[in-house]
């Protein structure tokens, strides 16, 4: 009979991964949460931003990616309100206007409520990726005329003043895919030299960390959930973020601890299979 | 108060999310009806969401309030029902000049954002005195910056054979390929980790009430 050890039933590693990460959600540990100096740029860009500056939040990404997106957005506008900031927000994708409407229904909810039209308002979505943003760029009123609820931008307090892009003091893009935060670096920053910055998911983190570079082509980064719960941290305001960390840490143990046992079982196994051979 | 449309809403989320969860054990009919289910809804959902959120706003309302400041929107107006004219065969060749206009725009823009961001950025980046940094980690993360882009842009190149001192750069800009494969199989997991977060969050807050933010 062959001794070597047949593979992990897949059913168990996900039972795992289930309990290690329900269980930290539910019973909360408090590991520490270390800032990263990619975070603590985003931190910087909005901290040392004026108070009536304003300043442009892009919502490109959907329910699809809430989970780690939606915290980064969330803390970063509470930061900028706390700045008095004048929060103009936008979107690449259909559902982003949703997701700015449902955090600023939070917020209310929370008890912090900025004036609609003058602290904040929801210009909706465009359509055309990179275009749009050229033709903001250029002309930002000509491509907003009205906000969703369909008030002109002429009536607009939070946007007089604002012509075209440069006239933001930064750009967040909170981005889940394409249209998102690398069109908003290849047009705002590359060629209207606006600062650009924002969140993205895990997985499309590698791809868009190049651009925090030299020529600052992005000025920091949110990565993932991890992104959102440092900023969280950094301003002081724990959210859901921080509370998926624990679970976060305890689940990434329990996936080094299976792949570890999956290398031992594989050296093990071509041990046995070279054996065996020999034997015959 | 919570309503009772809310309450059903969290109630019928919960249900879906464990019917999508069975699949994990097996494929069974829960899974199935819980896919058709959201197959259907998404399509409906999606119909009435693009004509509320996009063609009214930024077609229908800006021309129905302002139409002398707005007229030329009749052009992407008609462009877009140019677009639709797929679904009639006779009508099919209609839709080439709106995909001849996205094309054409995209590829022309898209030359000039990927070679001045992408490549002129990107190099100018990488152009630096790696020890100009004070910092040893800051020389050491430079230092491999530049070592990683040479040796990782010469694992790509294919007019000289990877022998002698090329095979040597070529092997090395493979490890700096592996770690940063590594790197992105780190944040991969993450990802889908903070994914089930979300869920569990939903299932124990919003559902059971067993935590709140």
């Amino acid at each position: 009979m062959s001794k070597i050890r047949e593979p992990l039933d897949r059913r168990i590693i996900f039972l795992l991964v289930f309990i290690g990460v329900a269980l930290p959600i539910m019973i909360k540990v408090g590991l520490p949460i270390e800032t990263t100096e990619n975070v603590e740029m985003v931190y910087d860009l909005v901290e040392s931003t004026p108070a009536g500056s304003p300043v442009l939040i892009s919502f490109d990404y959907d329910p699809s990616t809430k989970p780690e997106i939606h915290p980064q957005a969330i803390a970063v506008i509470k930061h900028a309100l706390k700045k008095k900031q004048k929060i103009i927000c936008m979107a690449l994708w259909p559902m982003g206007v949703k997701m700015c409407e449902q955090i600023f229904n939070t917020l209310e909810e929370e008890g912090i409520k900025p004036v609609y039209g003058t602290d904040w308002v929801n210009m909706g979505y465009k359509s055309g990726g990179a275009i749009s943003l050229k033709a903001i760029g250029a002309d930002f009123r000509k491509v907003f005329t009205q906000d969703t609820n369909g008030t002109l931008v002429d009536d607009i307090p939070a946007l007089h003043g604002v012509r075209s892009l440069q006239d933001f003091k930064y750009v967040m893009s909170f981005s889940a895919g394409v249209p998102g935060i690398k069109e908003w670096v290849q047009v705002g920053h590359d060629m209207y030299n606006v600062p650009v910055s924002g969140g993205v998911t895990a997985v499309s983190a590698p791809s868009i960390l190049p651009y925090v570079n030299e020529q600052q082509q992005l000025t920091g980064l949110l990565g993932g959930m991890k992104g959102a719960a440092e900023y969280e941290f950094m301003i002081g305001v724990p959210g859901t973020a921080t509370q998926g960390m624990d679970a976060q840490s305890f689940a990434h143990l329990i996936i080094i601890i299976l792949i570890i046992i999956g290398n031992i079982n594989y050296f093990y196994n071509k041990k046995i299979l070279a054996l065996e051979e020999a034997q015959k | 108060m919570i309503s009772f449309f809310e309450t059903l809403g969290v109630w019928l989320g919960a249900l879906m999310t464990f019917a999508i969860f069975s699949f994990l054990y097996k494929d069974n009919p829960f899974y199935k009806v819980a896919e058709q289910i959201f197959v259907g809804l998404s399509a409906g959902y999606w119909f009435v969401y693009t004509i509320y959120n996009i063609v009214l706003p930024n077609l229908i309302i800006p021309l129905k309030t302002d139409f002398s400041a707005n007229f030329l929107l009749i052009v992407p107006g008609i462009l877009g029902i140019f677009m639709l004219m797929r679904i009639i065969p006779q009508t099919e060749w209609l839709s080439r000049f709106p995909m001849a206009l996205m094309i054409g725009s995209s590829a022309g823009l898209g030359m000039l954002t990927y070679t001045k961001s992408d490549i002129i950025k990107q190099l100018t980046a990488t152009m630096m005195n790696p020890f100009d940094g004070g910092d040893w980690i800051v020389i050491l993360g430079q230092t491999l910056l530049i070592l990683g882009t040479i040796t990782g842009v010469i694992y790509f190149f294919f007019s000289a054979r990877h022998k002698g001192f090329i095979g040597v750069l070529s092997r090395i800009g493979i490890y700096f390929l592996m770690v940063s494969f590594g790197g992105a199989f780190g944040y991969t997991a993450m990802a889908r980790i903070s994914l089930l977060i979300g869920r569990l969050q939903f299932l124990l807050g919003d559902w059971l009430g067993l935590i709140h933010p």
